[in-house]
């Protein structure tokens, strides 16, 4: 099994788009597309599965607002009852219109900082990575399409200079 | 083209129908003299029993001496007599607005996506102008009953009344602002201002179909954002004119907002309700899964902006618990615990757990559940506005409400789907129309 991929390079979003459907149509395998800017649409080219982020999302505002509701009933009822405005501290839900905003806040802030840290452990991100993409212009204004080697090298070559890629690369992974 | 079909013309009728016979119902059953209610409120008493005498002599002995207990029956009875006799009135009301309301915001929205010159909402613009088609029948009806109001027919605002003025400073105070005159010149101001849209920017969009320049559009660009200038102010003014003065003592600077939050997300359901039905019938094919999704957002959107208003009025006027403005909310979870409470999780944990996930949203058959708990929702919000000022503790839902909703039901599915049934469906002359043709998610 080589770890073989070729490295066909686009200047064109469009032309980008319209090599991934054609070399997918010709079942070939894309291991990854590096692009300066988001492409619309190219998850869905790519055929990549939606991402789950949303439900964990979901997941950790219900973990948020749990530990809203855990934390203000101990500091606000059970540790250190105060009377504030004369509003009721005896129980929780006599008090509780006073803690929905910290309910709402803390909901939020669960879901937005959870969900910023699993993608960067998804995405395989943490400080002083090294850059993963082959080549600097692709933060520039040049796409790159990885596509793994899987038989005949020379006839990927050749397919993929029909796709419209400005340069090709062989390497190693 | 659409076909007005005969079976929903025989359905709208006979809602008006059903409808109508209900109101007048209602009307004729609502007792005569002081005398019936005290009968009534009697016979109530002997039903309830022994538990319920005891509880009316706690209460007497608590709140006035026992040689005044006939004195203050008499007074019961009386509030009680006019409290009944505003019911089939404040239930006509509550329906006249929530299918205005319903119009009235779906031509705002209409007017935010030519401000913003949206391209995707095109596809629906026939399907707006047709919902808005019911605006200037209800604001006719609306005006109607508030000549009628002033006319003294009911007693649903009761700074209109000569003789409750006379007896309340506060009333008094405000009179430069609420009498009987100013109120009707500005509702007449208001309908007008909207009226005058609509019917302008209806004949610019159909104006434009056929033409070769965009001259059509470039005034509909410029008088909506103009109306929308002047809805703001005037819904809001509005929102103060004919809800908030029904309790003439309270107040909320917020309440435009809020009224504004539900109208809004009622009318865009409707709207989604309405393209979905189109499109089941085979029209609309131009509309796709995205459009109803971007409209499905929306719902959940608003729903949750509702929320936020709706609580951001409750915990200021909680937390600060100042008597006069208190007041408002302490009658509601007395004596409208159910509605006023119930409408939150019709209104905002339904739509968010069921409209929470992406791909719900572009499943017509969760829209339309979602949208049919929306809609009732918010009549309950507007209820619960409207009714604890007019009818007090002696709110029911009954014939009156029903048929109230069902006689405006009938009128405005008549109106909209004539309307719907006049022009094409696609308002191919607009500029963006390619884009909201090809619109996808």
């Amino acid at each position: 099994m080589s770890n073989k991929v070729v490295q066909a390079m686009y200047n064109d979003d469009d032309i980008l788009m319209d090599a991934v459907k054609e070399v997918r149509a010709a079942n070939h395998h894309i291991e990854e597309v590096y692009t300066p800017f988001p492409v619309h649409g190219l998850d869905k080219a790519m055929g990549l599965k939606g991402t789950r982020i949303a439900i964990t999302a979901f997941m950790y505002g219900c973990v948020g607002f749990s530990f809203a509701v855990w934390m203000m009933n101990y500091m606000m009822i059970e540790q250190w009852p105060q009377d504030i405005g004369g509003k009721p501290s005896f129980t929780f839900f006599q008090n509780m219109p006073a803690f929905v905003p910290i309910m709402f806040e803390m909901s939020v802030f669960f879901a937005a900082h959870l969900m910023v840290i699993t993608f960067y452990m998804r995405s395989k991100l943490w400080p002083f990575k090294q850059a993963e993409n082959p080549d600097p212009r692709t933060t520039d204004d040049m796409f790159v399409m990885e596509v793994a080697v899987e038989g005949d090298e020379a006839e990927l070559i050749s397919f993929l200079e029909k796709t419209g890629t400005v340069e090709i690369k062989v390497t190693e992974k | 083209m659409y076909t007005f079909s005969s079976k929903l013309k025989t359905f709208s009728f006979a809602l008006m129908i059903v409808g109508l016979l209900g109101v007048a119902y209602g009307f004729f059953s609502t007792p005569s003299s002081v005398e019936d209610v005290k009968v009534m409120l009697q016979e109530t008493h002997d039903a309830h029993g022994e538990v319920a005498v005891t509880h009316e002599n706690n209460a007497h002995a608590s709140e006035n001496a026992v040689h005044e207990t006939t004195h203050s029956d008499d007074a019961h009875a009386e509030h009680v007599f006019h409290l009944l006799k505003n019911k089939p009135w404040s239930a006509l009301y509550v329906a006249l607005f929530f299918f205005f309301m319903i119009s009235l915001a779906t031509l705002a929205f209409y007017a935010i996506q030519h401000a913003s010159q949206a391209g995707w909402p095109v596809v629906l613009f026939r399907v707006m102008e047709a919902i808005t088609a019911y605006l200037p029948i209800g604001a006719i009806l609306l005006f109607v009953f508030f000549v009628l109001s002033s006319l003294h027919m009911n007693h649903l605002f009761t700074w209109m009344d000569p003789e409750v003025v006379a007896h309340d400073e506060l009333i008094q105070n405000k009179s430069g602002y609420l009498n009987v005159p100013f109120f009707l010149i500005r509702a007449a101001i208001y309908m007008a201002g909207w009226i005058w849209y609509r019917q302008y920017s209806r004949k610019l969009t159909l104006a434009q179909d056929n033409a070769s320049d965009l001259s059509n559009y470039t005034k509909l660009f410029k008088s909506s954002a103009a109306f929308l200038v002047f809805f703001l102010v005037t819904e809001s003014m509005m929102s103060w004119d004919w809800i908030m003065s029904l309790d003439p003592h309270w107040f909320s600077t917020l309440f435009g907002w809020y009224v504004f939050a539900s109208m809004i997300v009622s009318a865009i359901t409707t709207i989604a309700l309405i393209s979905i039905y189109l499109k089941g019938k085979g029209y609309l094919e131009f509309v796709n899964d995205s459009h109803l999704h971007d409209l499905a957002k929306f719902m959940f959107g608003f729903s949750i902006f509702w929320t936020y208003l709706w609580f951001s009025q409750f915990m200021l006027i909680w937390y600060a618990n100042i008597p006069e403005e208190v007041t408002y909310f302490v009658s509601r979870f007395n004596e409208y615990k159910i509605p006023f409470l119930g409408m939150l999780v019709l209104n905002f944990v339904f739509p968010l757990l069921v409209l929470m996930n992406s791909d719900y949203k572009r499943v017509n058959w969760f829209i339309v559940c979602t949208g049919i708990v929306i809609l009732i929702g918010h009549y309950v919000d507007i209820y619960v506005m409207i009714m604890p000022a007019t009818v007090g503790d002696q709110w029911s839902f009954g014939v009156s409400e029903l048929s109230s909703i069902l006689l405006i039901l009938g009128i405005f599915i008549y109106v909209v789907f004539t309307a719907l049934s006049k022009v094409p469906l696609l308002a191919k002359g607009n500029p963006f129309i390619k884009e909201s043709e090809d619109f996808h998610y």
